[in-house]
């Protein structure tokens, strides 16, 4: 699904990924796990298309296609996700439109026939009700006002609605925020299938006490250090990083 | 009449001598008019007030007078988003029964009618206002009763396109309302071509009335629509305006509203969208004469290609005006490096209990904003549109009237239509 092969970047001129070698496969759900300043951001970024990272160097894949060749839309409507870590208010956008324009633009990307204010209010209240979302939600204005609660919720229902194949969830700093962490697993797990990739960044071990990836992979150093099954996991939480920067 | 008219100035005061003796109204007033006009001609980027706007165009232009049009207008009039109820339509200044609707429970009739000018307007000072004193012909005379709320009334000016004979005319409207009395005028001015709309209006808002004004500019893409709008508020009273600014290659919107009696309040809101080389200035100036009084002001400005826009405002508070509470904000998205924007905020406070705040702001588009939209799917192109749509969704939203705003709605989705083309 997603082949990451020796893939470095850098912001403003300094490199902070330095040839990060990466396989995901179908239906699996990986965690990349790091220090602050490993780089765990900064690949969910490039990942997703952002301007303002330059890729210096290496290839990903995604589904067998050139993923950095492509817009950050091209990506969305190719079937990637990116839950942000803090998501972005639009005042002046309603969220119903907001998420009926995207899912048209997809729907459009993908050759399907796009969906009338009717049609999608069904699909958008029936994701709101399995998300155990107040009503209004997608009366309001996108994300403005929200808690930090509502506004992870609102990337949840963002996700059920356009349906990824791979949805890459940034939760590098919002491991203090129990609530907010419970909210993204609910969200993931309930998409979790044969059809449904993940990878999850994330600084704590605690967010893995609620989604059980498959594989946990180090950053360290803007490297992949150490790879292994969901009890590396634990074991980072009692050593701490300190050895594996070393690694590195 | 007819024959090719000498560019400026001297062809509108050439124009005046050979009309004079036919003209409605008091011949004295448009005397005076026509001597302020002689001796200062079109104001230039040397005065003051016109700094940043620039009527060089219209001076080198030549325009002639409106011929007792033949068009019937109602295909100009189709393309404004007119709505349904009763409306006043001018075509090229002049009043246009057949394409009108009469509104029953209000006095209308038209300037050519009554020929009476108002006391509001200043020729010696302004000298637009002054052209159009010395050549006015026709207008609209609005008068609504003490007590009655008399709804909704449109207010059309349409402007004919006939190639090679670009016209110019100076309406002249005088909007009275009176005590407790309330209308939602929509006004708005369209048509073809190459023209100059140079329209004055004044109204007068007596004590506890309120006159919800809203304002569609979408003139021509060639054509000049200056206007200059005097309001004077008794005590209680309230002006609240909003100015959508489109169209045309030069606009100047003007506003003074002088809030004269105590608690009366005047909101002068806008928005100008505008693209290519377009210029678009409004101006205002409010004058706060009575102690408590509010006045309200946010303009947003879209500004593409090389387009510039204009603000200017201006808070007068007299001694005798304690408790003042004025704001002001301006605020521009600059969508091209070649857009421009200049904003003068100016406060002349005399009374020392007073609160008012003025702010600008300009920018481009929020890199992170687009990124969110376009990382859901969304096309870039698409992505911009919705957040500059939200950008003045926020300004729109100052209209409380559903039905008006979906008018403005969709003058405002029409030009999106003309930016794509």
């Amino acid at each position: 699904m997603l082949e990451i092969r020796n893939l470095s970047a850098s912001v403003d001129g300094a490199a902070i990924l330095n040839g990060i070698d990466l396989a995901v496969p179908r239906g699996e759900v990986h965690a990349i796990m790091g220090p602050n300043g490993s780089g765990k951001s900064t690949l969910s970024y490039v990942l997703s298309g952002r301007e303002d990272y330059e890729v210096t160097g290496g290839t990903v894949l995604f589904e067998g296609r050139d993923l950095l060749a492509m817009e950050p839309e091209a990506r969305a409507a190719a079937g990637l996700f990116l839950a942000f870590q803090y998501p972005v208010e639009l005042p002046g956008v309603g969220n119903a439109n907001f998420m009926r324009t995207a899912l048209n633009a997809v729907r459009r990307a993908r050759g399907e026939e796009e969906l009338d204010a009717v049609q999608f209010l069904k699909i958008a209240r029936a994701a709101v009700k399995q998300l155990a979302m107040p009503d209004d939600m997608l009366k309001r204005n996108v994300n403005v006002g929200f808690s930090g609660g509502e506004k992870k919720r609102n990337e949840m229902l963002q996700m059920a609605i356009l349906k990824p194949k791979l949805a890459i969830l940034d939760e590098t700093d919002s491991g203090l925020d129990i609530d907010a962490l419970k909210i993204v697993a609910e969200g993931v797990n309930a998409q979790r299938g044969p059809d449904f990739t993940a990878l999850v960044i994330t600084h704590y071990q605690r967010l893995l006490d609620h989604i059980v990836p498959d594989r946990v992979h180090v950053l360290a150093n803007g490297r992949i250090v150490r790879s292994g099954g969901p009890e590396l996991a634990h074991e980072l939480e009692a050593r701490g990083y300190a050895g594996f920067a070393d690694a590195a | 009449m007819n024959a090719v008219q000498a560019a400026g100035a001297a062809s509108f005061l050439g124009r005046f001598e050979g009309l004079r003796e036919r003209l409605p109204g008091d011949r004295e007033i448009r005397d005076r008019a026509a001597a302020a006009f002689r001796a200062g001609g079109f104001p230039t980027v040397r005065d003051e007030a016109w700094k940043y706007t620039s009527l060089r165009p219209v001076t080198e232009a030549s325009f002639y007078e409106p011929l007792l049009s033949v068009a019937d207008g109602g295909d100009l009039l189709a393309e404004l988003p007119v709505l349904d109820g009763p409306r006043l339509v001018f075509l090229d200044g002049r009043f246009r029964p057949q394409l009108s609707v009469l509104p029953e429970n209000i006095e209308v009739g038209t300037f050519a009618e009554t020929a009476v000018f108002g006391r509001l307007a200043r020729p010696d000072r302004d000298p637009l206002v002054a052209l159009n004193t010395m050549l006015t012909e026709d207008g609209a005379v609005i008068g609504v009763p003490d007590g009655v709320d008399a709804g909704l009334l449109q207010l059309v000016s349409i402007a004919t396109d006939v190639p090679g004979r670009a016209v110019a005319f100076h309406p002249r409207h005088c909007i009275r309302l009176g005590r407790g009395a309330r209308l939602m005028l929509l006004e708005m001015s369209g048509g073809g071509g190459t023209y100059l709309h140079n329209p004055v209006t004044e109204a007068y808002v007596a004590d506890g009335a309120v006159l919800v004004h809203v304002r569609l500019q979408d003139e021509s893409r060639t054509a000049y629509h200056l206007s200059t709008l005097y309001a004077e508020v008794a005590r209680g009273g309230t002006y609240d305006s909003f100015n959508l600014n489109l169209g045309a290659r030069v606009a100047r919107t003007e506003v003074h509203a002088r809030l004269k009696g105590e608690r009366s309040a005047t909101h002068l809101n806008g928005a100008q969208m505008l693209g290519g080389t377009q210029h678009g200035d409004f101006t205002t100036i409010v004058s706060h004469d009575a102690p408590s009084c509010a006045s309200r002001q946010t303009v947003k400005n879209v500004l593409s290609g090389r387009a510039r826009g204009v603000f200017q405002g201006k808070i007068e508070v007299a001694r005798a005006a304690q408790k003042t509470d004025g704001y002001q904000m301006n605020q521009a998205l600059l969508l091209s490096p070649e857009a421009e924007i200049d904003s003068k905020p100016q406060l002349e406070i005399y009374a020392d209990d007073v609160k008012c705040s003025h702010g600008a702001t300009v920018g481009e588009l929020d890199a992170e904003q687009l990124f969110y939209l376009r990382s859901r799917g969304i096309p870039e192109a698409e992505a911009r549109s919705i957040l500059v749509r939200a950008f003045l969704t926020e300004a729109l939203d100052a209209i409380g009237d559903d039905t008006v705003r979906a008018s403005l709605d969709r003058a405002v989705d029409a030009w999106w239509g003309k930016q794509a083309a």
